[in-house]
């Protein structure tokens, strides 16, 4: 089984509309939503929710004021700053470490588990769709991705398809480099401005870093050609295939405010043979 | 005075807001690029870094001679740094948060001291409007809010500071917009920018910070956004249509201002629109 992770490190250059064409034309395949703190996918897929489970994240600390002597100690301890002077914990800057619950003198703190988000296994015309749902200003996104991952695999795996296409998340931190570890392969979707290849470099610079083979298309192209040509010299010096290039087409936000995927807008013309030939490449290198 | 600038879904035009608008005011300004998984600002406003540090978190590093293998550092550490396994004990220095629990349950002196894992660049300088300072997160590093953390502590609150924040809902986020005077949004009247817009207003009324709306590309999508904004009474203080010209100049990392002084007004204005909100939210509190 494969599985192809959809990177940009800059947000907003169409990763996900492209991510949701190449899902309607992939066959066998399983689709997986990883970016799980400002999650999409599911506007142009319309899942019909199948099964919803409460994601666990990790705890917080919650101080049982009739135990508590008010020594200060956990005030002390605690490196967040987290605990208040009346002896109360701010749940968003409670890293969940634990340290003032087991060295409390009165054990008067008590560490709850908290539900941090959800997570789906859904329908869609496309087939199978795995995606979540992270709580506002919650921690831990790295291990939902981990989660939707997983399951997505189960999925492919119980349903026989041979191919997993994961929307992941921007930039290159710690829900980042949740989806990457395993995958066949990543495609950048960047975009030709100097901050889409500034954050490019630095998606490469993460792929190499954790040996993950990379595979790197331009959108809205025509935006800056020499910029655009820039990238693919660069992705021909660094040995990366580069799959192919998107024109400008304002048919991308009419196809989502109709909530359909570019290829089921757009079925016939240049823009939706562009979208299917850059697919055939990347299947040729996954 | 602090501005956050936020977005929830990236690539609305958060860093052209932020560097805009920095521009516009024309002195006094602290430009914060907390952003720094993926910073841009600097692109747009070539300051020139005067100063430049790489910052630690602190992680463990155990002295084997001194350890006695007593597991009490392992059972305190919910993150699974410190493994135990016969007669060895192992250390994941990148798992580290930092929390300090092992070290403060160690019962032999000396056993376990704090080394530094490195977080990433810190970095200062000056540009046209002022002082500018941005984080660079190290490739391979997981977490950004400590990096964030440090970028904020440059913060002068008697001058106008105005930080580019990253994007999403979760911890990075919330860490550059707590405890800001304003969380200016940036959204794009689509459907994802209208989906991650209502998240990120959900993580600022959390946070309790007055906020109020800039719509970039304004005349392509839909007019949900406007309804909404509406139903939830957030202030519209800018709209950009958009223009293939100021996409182009963006793409070369110009500013809109540049190309089009016009424009330089409109961001002053944003800016005296913003003073006023905050100051009539103080005074109602
Ligand atoms: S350490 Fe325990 S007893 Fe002391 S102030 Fe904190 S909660 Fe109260
Ligand atoms: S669990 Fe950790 S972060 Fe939370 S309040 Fe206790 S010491 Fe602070
Ligand atoms: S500092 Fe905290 S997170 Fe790091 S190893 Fe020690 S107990 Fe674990
Ligand atoms: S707490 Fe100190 S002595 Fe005990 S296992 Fe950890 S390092 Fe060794």
């Amino acid at each position: 089984m494969k599985e192809l992770v959809v990177l940009s490190g800059k947000g907003g250059t169409g990763k996900t509309s492209l991510t949701a064409a190449f899902a309607s034309i992939a066959e066998s395949s399983v689709l997986c939503d990883a970016d799980v703190d400002a999650a999409d996918l599911h506007l142009l897929m319309d899942p019909d929710v199948r099964e919803r489970t409460d994601f666990m994240g990790g705890n917080i600390a919650k101080i049982v004021a009739e135990k508590c002597t008010m020594c200060g100690q956990c005030i002390d301890l605690c490196r967040f700053d987290a605990i208040r002077d009346d002896f109360v914990v701010d749940k968003i800057d409670c890293e969940g470490c634990g340290v003032c619950v087991d060295l409390c003198p009165e054990h008067a703190i008590d560490f709850p588990v908290v539900k941090c988000g959800e997570w789906y296994i859904s329908d869609t015309r496309f087939g199978a769709m795995v995606h979540a749902r992270l709580g506002i200003a919650e921690e831990n996104s790295g291990k939902l991705v981990t989660l939707v991952r997983q399951e997505a695999k189960k999925m492919a795996e119980k349903k026989h398809m041979e191919l997993i296409i994961t929307d992941g998340p921007p930039g290159v931190g710690c829900p980042v480099i949740a989806s990457v570890g395993g995958a066949t392969a990543l495609l950048v979707v960047t975009e030709p401005t100097v901050s889409g290849h500034h954050d490019m470099l630095r998606l490469l610079e993460l792929a190499a870093h954790f040996k993950v083979p990379c595979m790197v298309c331009v959108n809205k192209f025509d935006l800056n050609v020499e910029q655009t040509t820039a990238i693919e010299m660069l992705a021909a010096e660094k040995g990366i295939p580069f799959v192919g290039k998107i024109p400008f087409d304002p048919a991308f936000v009419k196809s989502m405010v109709v909530g359909k995927t570019i290829l089921e807008y757009r079925q016939e013309g240049e823009l939706s043979s562009t979208i299917k030939k850059i697919w055939e490449r990347i299947r040729e290198h996954l | 005075m602090i501005i956050s600038v936020a977005s929830g879904k990236g690539g609305t035009g958060k860093t052209t807001v932020a560097t805009n608008m920095a521009v516009s005011l024309g002195a006094g300004v602290r430009l914060l690029d907390c952003d720094v998984e993926e910073p841009n600002a600097h692109l747009f406003v070539s300051p020139v870094i005067e100063q430049s540090e790489t910052v630690f978190t602190a992680v463990p590093e155990i002295d084997k001679d001194k350890c006695t293998l007593c597991r009490k550092c392992s059972d305190i550490c919910r993150f699974n740094v410190i493994a135990i396994a016969g007669k060895t004990i192992l250390t994941f220095p990148e798992l580290c948060h930092s929390c300090g629990g092992c070290i403060a349950v160690c019962p032999e002196e000396g056993a376990i001291t704090e080394v530094g894992r490195e977080l990433g660049l810190l970095e200062q300088g000056v540009f046209d409007a002022g002082d500018f300072v941005h984080g660079r997160m190290r490739i391979g590093e997981a977490m950004s809010p400590p990096l964030i953390k440090k970028v904020r502590e440059r913060i002068k609150p008697d001058q106008i500071n105005i930080i580019d924040a990253p994007p999403g809902t979760s911890c990075p986020v919330i860490t550059a917009m707590k405890d800001t005077d304003f969380v200016l949004m940036v959204t794009e009247p689509t459907p994802f920018g209208l989906h991650d817009l209502k998240l990120a207003v959900e993580a600022v009324k959390l946070l309790g910070i007055p906020h109020g709306l800039v719509i970039n590309r304004s005349d392509m999508g839909n007019d949900d956004v406007w309804q909404y904004a509406r139903t939830e009474n957030l202030p519209i203080l800018m709209e950009i249509p958009f223009d293939r010209a100021i996409a182009e100049a963006y793409s070369r990392g110009r500013l809109m201002v540049e190309s089009m002084p016009e424009w330089k007004g409109k961001f002053q204005e944003l800016f005296r629109r913003i003073e006023k909100l905050s100051k009539a939210w103080e005074n109602r509190n």
